[in-house]
């Protein structure tokens, strides 16, 4: 089967230019076709800078796929949506689309201020591509999805922007085509809201829809989608699972915040060492994948910390300790924790490898400290190693990002009712 | 549940065609944005719908006095007020339609820029949302044609034709000037001069009979001259010269297909550079 939608060489350029005669008159139009303008620079249309949004880009969705798209900003993610959704054309390839598409780039799209509710439900839904009849089909349904029934004849520019973005998302969330392509739109709203928003979403992607989905929310994309992709500079960087392409995006997001090798110095500010054993420690994730800065929530570590031994020793051990901003201790790993016992080796250079399948600290950023101990002295002692950045993902699966605390730890709730006719005679009973 | 609908998008280059299936495909929001510009437009005002007919019925008043008592200026027949009413009704329709029409994509540049829709529909809708006001102004010279006890004639099933005829010339303008406008925003300024002088060089305030009949020719490529003669006949049963409305008709169709080329052309660039 043809995939539904069918990405081939796509570019999009941009003269600067284009935008800059945004404020162009038709006099500057005429000095700059008759070259009477002088700042033009050569190798350039019209002394103004291309930028290239989109660099031949190909990739097929196949039918029913829910798919991310992340990237930094200007990486040409909402150039490829306002493709997708025929707002502009690109300058060379092709789209195939092969189903009705529907387009949400923001939450009330076309909502008129001076129109009530009511009237800008019409209004949205006819714009989103609704047909009258189904949008009267599915008024009462859009009204209590939105909570607003009480206001639903007050102009909507009386609203707050709770209120006003509950309505709009109401109205996109019953939109009904094949393929929906979605913009950020889950970045606005209360807690409360975004959660309903996503559990329609998650409604939509199964019921076999395709979704090209675009967002910074890492849980909202770990939770909505089935494949990932990441852009970088308008071209595909990475295209693969939703975990692996978050990190990939993680991994090139920010370079040079902490490197994936960190070699010590051997004098440094945070160094404390009676000899300098300590060398090198390098980094990875799950997969042995080189880990460059962030990790999400509950991802593995696996340190590899490389060091030496001046002297044969029974016995030896090599620590990490993970400090937050408020340099508070949060969590020690050390290999003296090991069942085994203490670790005993010659003289000679070794690598000690720290696995840590699931490291569950909110999201943030650590610094890490790391000493190995000889016997029961510490012998070298990093109080900056290195750095590691948590992010949000969606560890509990809810699409929501946790937050307050300092653990995110595995839980699970239940639901019971309660005999409270029993309880309360107990506590008679211990009354007396 | 899959349609056999596909879908290819690459890029338009030069002269595009109008997809008509699309168009119908998308004809209820048309309709939509109508309602939606009828429905704002005297929002929170005390008069509401009452200045549809304000502006025309203040003009023919004072034509009536500069143009009529002052100057001496006649009627082909009926009461000047009449015969200046029914032409400032057209007029005004074309003026306004035009004059919105032309700003509607920079003020409708939120949908432009979010969402894909025909922007044909824009100016289009733009001026649709004025044939209502066309409607209470025709009201109100029915009501005066009862004071001054002037007969409706069979001609009044003509007016269709007329209003149809100013649609598409506005429709033309309209459409070309949003989408330069959208580039060149000059026309933001030359476009209101242009309406405000449109008015002397149309037989508005006085009979076409006033200009020699060797100019007619050149008067009727004014496209306002045949239509607001058509509206004058059509309402009050003046006699008309049939080929001066017929050539400003042909004007109409050629600026409306003009224009509807010129946007075709320009859609393209809009949500780049808007």
């Amino acid at each position: 089967m043809k995939p539904i939608i069918e990405i081939s060489h796509l570019s999009k350029e941009f003269f600067i230019g284009q935008q800059r005669r945004r404020s162009e008159s038709f006099r500057e139009l005429l000095i700059r076709k008759m070259g009477l303008s002088k700042d033009r620079s050569p190798g350039s249309k019209g002394g103004l800078a291309r930028f290239v949004a989109l660099d031949d880009l190909s990739f097929n969705v196949a039918e029913g796929e829910v798919i991310g798209i992340i990237g930094r900003n200007g990486a040409g993610k909402s150039t490829l949506l306002k493709i997708l959704s025929r707002i502009t054309d690109p300058t060379s390839g092709t789209v195939h689309l092969r189903g009705r598409m529907a387009s949400l780039l923001e939450v009330g799209t076309g909502f008129h201020p001076e129109l009530t509710g009511r009237e800008n439900i019409f209004l949205n839904g006819a714009i989103l591509g609704l047909r009258k009849g189904e949008i009267v089909a599915k008024f009462d349904e859009i009204v209590a999805f939105s909570e607003i029934d009480q206001f639903l004849d007050t102009p909507v520019k009386r609203y707050s922007s709770g209120m006003y973005v509950r309505l709009a998302f109401a109205v996109a969330a019953h939109l009904n085509p094949e393929i929906l392509v979605v913009d950020e739109v889950l970045a606005v709203g209360d807690m409360a809201f975004q959660k309903k928003c996503l559990g329609k979403m998650n409604e939509v992607s199964r019921g076999g829809r395709t979704v090209v989905f675009v967002s910074h929310n890492m849980a909202a994309v770990d939770n909505l989608c089935h494949r990932g992709i990441v852009l970088e500079r308008g071209r595909l960087a990475f295209d693969g699972s939703t975990k692996d392409a978050i990190q990939h995006y993680l991994n090139t997001a920010a370079p040079g915040v902490s490197a994936q090798t960190v070699e010590f110095a051997e004098e440094s500010p945070g160094r404390k060492s009676v000899k300098k054993l300590l060398r090198k420690v390098e980094l990875f994730t799950d997969g042995d994948a080189p880990l460059h800065n962030g990790l999400v929530i509950g991802g593995r570590l696996k340190a590899r910390i490389h060091f030496k031994l001046l002297s044969a020793s029974q016995s030896f051990h090599v620590g990490l300790g993970f400090n937050n901003m408020f340099n508070q201790r949060v969590f020690t790993a050390s290999s003296q924790f090991e069942p085994d016992g203490a670790h005993a080796a010659d003289a000679g250079a070794y690598v000690f490898t720290c696995d840590i399948p699931s490291l569950t600290l909110m999201p943030g950023d650590y610094t890490v400290a790391m000493w190995i101990d000889l016997g029961l002295s510490k012998a070298d002692w990093i109080e900056d190693a290195f750095r590691i950045t948590i992010i949000d993902s969606d560890y509990y699966g809810s699409g929501k990002a946790p937050w307050n605390g300092m653990f995110v730890l595995p839980q699970s709730w239940r639901l019971e009712t309660s005999d409270e006719v029993a309880a309360e005679r107990v506590m008679e009973r211990a009354a007396t | 549940m899959k349609s056999d609908f596909e879908l290819v998008i690459q890029r338009r280059k030069g002269w595009q065609a109008v997809d008509l299936r699309e168009i119908y495909l998308y004809r209820e929001l048309l309709g939509f944005l109508m309602w939606r510009d009828i429905k704002i437009r005297y929002r929170q005002t005390m008069l509401g719908g009452l200045w549809a007919i304000l502006q025309p019925l203040t003009a023919m008043i004072i034509f009536t006095f500069i143009f009529h008592k002052l100057a001496g200026v006649k009627s082909d027949g009926p009461p000047y007020p009449l015969f200046a009413f029914a032409g400032v009704a057209a007029w005004t329709f074309f003026s306004t339609a035009v004059g919105q029409a032309s700003n509607s994509l920079i003020s409708n540049q939120h949908l432009v820029s979010k969402v894909y829709f025909p922007r044909t529909f824009i100016p289009i809708g733009a001026i649709g949302a004025f044939l209502m006001d066309l409607a209470l102004t025709l009201l109100l010279l029915g009501v005066l044609m009862i004071y001054y006890h002037w007969p409706v004639t069979l001609a009044v099933l003509e007016l269709p034709l007329f209003v149809a005829g100013t649609f598409l010339a506005s429709a033309g303008l309209g459409m070309a000037f949003s989408a330069v406008n959208v580039v060149y925003r000059d026309l933001k300024y030359a476009v209101p001069f242009f309406l405000a002088m449109g008015i002397y060089v149309t037989p508005v305030i006085y009979p076409s009979r006033y200009i020699p009949a060797k100019y007619h020719v050149l008067l009727a490529l004014n496209p306002m001259t045949g239509m607001v003669e058509g509206f004058r006949h059509s309402l009050l049963g003046t006699a008309v010269s049939w080929p001066l409305i017929g050539e400003s008709f042909l004007v109409s169709i050629i600026l409306f297909l003009a224009g509807l080329m010129i946007f075709r052309r320009m859609e393209t660039l809009f949500a780049d550079v808007i």
